[in-house]
């Protein structure tokens, strides 16, 4: 049902909802990545939300606010875009770097913000999204589980893979690294060495 | 061979999500098992890259605008009356009146200024809320720069934010936050393990007669006005060391 509401509703609207634009942004703008769609959505889903602010029980409102954004993004990508939908983690391509921590902390601190923008922007939406909301946003899981509709296990196989792959990508930018791991196995011949870092070929 | 405890324990740890008992479990775990400890350090490091890339995009100030010009205009046309919800509405409000009075009551047997006792309870309540995984900051920055302006457009007032980082309390960010009916300015500074929450907002709409000092459930609060701002910080870190804390503030 479609209610028009006074003004003193859009007072409330202005100050539960309004405060929680810059994350409604910064969500939209990492699902579409792209500045103009990520304005156009959140302001299609900032009037939703005024619309279903009634229905609003109080609680965690950013969470309920992002709802409505993904989930507008989400039509805007199923429309516009469905091959972003379809991108697909390869599992046969990246293996579980959780089997092979290695010695990378200081190559991942060290990554700088354009292959860190470029290889969080890489990942397959379903992950991207969980990890902008925890590293980005500062969520919970439980309060991801909120935003995404999903259970709590999803939230965290999600970040699990999300951040292997995360990891992958800003491990494969640096050839230097590629080369610099490889002397250390260098009595391996090169494609198990690559197998066993779980670069792909 | 990779270790149980990298699947789910591990991110569950670095992202808080454990429980203290089994937090302690696994800190115990990692002292002995470098599998995860370097695990670890990698996931640290990978976050601490993605928090200097500063990649949380902000909405431009053009969106703010275009959608507030928006909503009015979606309100107004039909103020339509809807009995039922309102009455229900107005029953929430006054039940939630009661059971704050009734718990403040409680816990607070001797008012003397009940708002201010109200008030005083609300930041409590927050403080602790804030401390909750996820709840501490809306922007995290140790950059009076970057907190101060993000208050903009938030707030109808600009809440002074200094960074006392080298007097051993270091600002790590700032959200919005409500307490006595409005929308107040929350800054995050930390003491080592302390978190200390500094709650603003305009002295207009302080509180009659507040004490300056007040301690509930031992966490302590210390209330001052200055150039025509009202604070109150809450911590539970002793009260001589949030004093010496708000007496920089307040320079």
């Amino acid at each position: 049902m479609e209610v028009k509401r006074g003004a003193s509703q859009a007072g409330a609207f202005e100050q539960v909802v309004l405060p929680h634009l810059d994350a409604a942004y910064n969500l939209a703008r990492w699902l579409v990545r792209n500045t103009h769609d990520a304005e156009d959505i959140v302001q299609e889903a900032y009037l939703r939300a005024f619309k279903f602010f009634g229905g609003y029980q109080g609680g965690d409102a950013r969470a309920w606010v992002l709802k409505i954004v993904r989930n507008t993004s989400y039509t805007f990508l199923e429309k516009n875009r469905p091959a972003d939908l379809s991108e697909e983690f390869d599992e046969k391509v990246h293996t579980d770097t959780a089997e092979q921590p290695g010695a990378e902390a200081a190559l991942l601190q060290s990554a700088d913000t354009r292959m860190v923008r470029e290889a969080l922007a890489e990942l397959p939406v379903n992950f991207r999204e969980v990890i902008v909301l925890r590293e980005l946003e500062g969520m919970s899981y439980k309060e991801i589980a909120e935003v995404m509709g999903k259970p709590i296990g999803t939230v965290m196989s999600g970040l699990a893979r999300g951040r292997a792959q995360l990891r992958d990508h800003l491990v494969q930018m640096r050839p230097e690294v590629r080369g610099k791991v490889r002397t250390k196995v260098s009595n391996e011949p090169p494609d198990e060495a690559e197998e066993q870092l779980g670069l792909p070929k | 061979m990779a270790c149980q405890n990298n699947e789910l324990l591990l991110p569950a740890y670095f992202d808080g999500e454990l429980d203290l008992v089994r937090n302690i479990e696994f800190e115990d775990h990692l002292r002995t098992c470098p599998l995860c400890a370097q695990h670890l350090s990698e996931l640290q490091a990978m976050r601490s890259s993605i928090q200097s890339a500063n990649l949380y995009e902000r909405a431009p100030e053009s969106l703010r605008s275009r959608i507030r010009a928006a909503l009015p205009a979606e309100a107004r046309p039909q103020p339509i009356a809807m009995p039922r919800r309102r009455t229900f509405e107005w029953l929430a409000v006054a039940a939630a009146i009661l059971i704050a009075v009734v718990l403040g009551a409680k816990m607070l047997p001797n008012i003397g200024a009940e708002k201010q006792n109200l008030v005083a309870e609300e930041i409590v309540a927050s403080h602790i809320r804030s401390l909750q995984p996820g709840h501490l900051y809306d922007v995290e920055s140790t950059d009076q720069h970057t907190v101060k302006p993000w208050f903009d457009g938030k707030l109808d007032f600009a809440p002074p934010v200094v960074n006392l980082a080298d007097q051993g309390f270091p600002l790590i960010g700032g959200r919005l936050d409500y307490v006595g009916h409005r929308n107040v300015a929350a800054l995050v500074y930390q003491r080592q393990k302390h978190f200390i929450n500094v709650f603003v907002w305009p002295e207009d709409s302080k509180p009659a007669n507040p004490p300056s000092t007040q301690t509930i459930q031992g966490y302590n609060l210390v209330f001052w006005s200055h150039n025509g701002m009202y604070f109150c910080a809450a911590s539970d870190l002793n009260l001589a060391e949030l004093r010496q804390f708000t007496q920089l503030l307040e320079r």
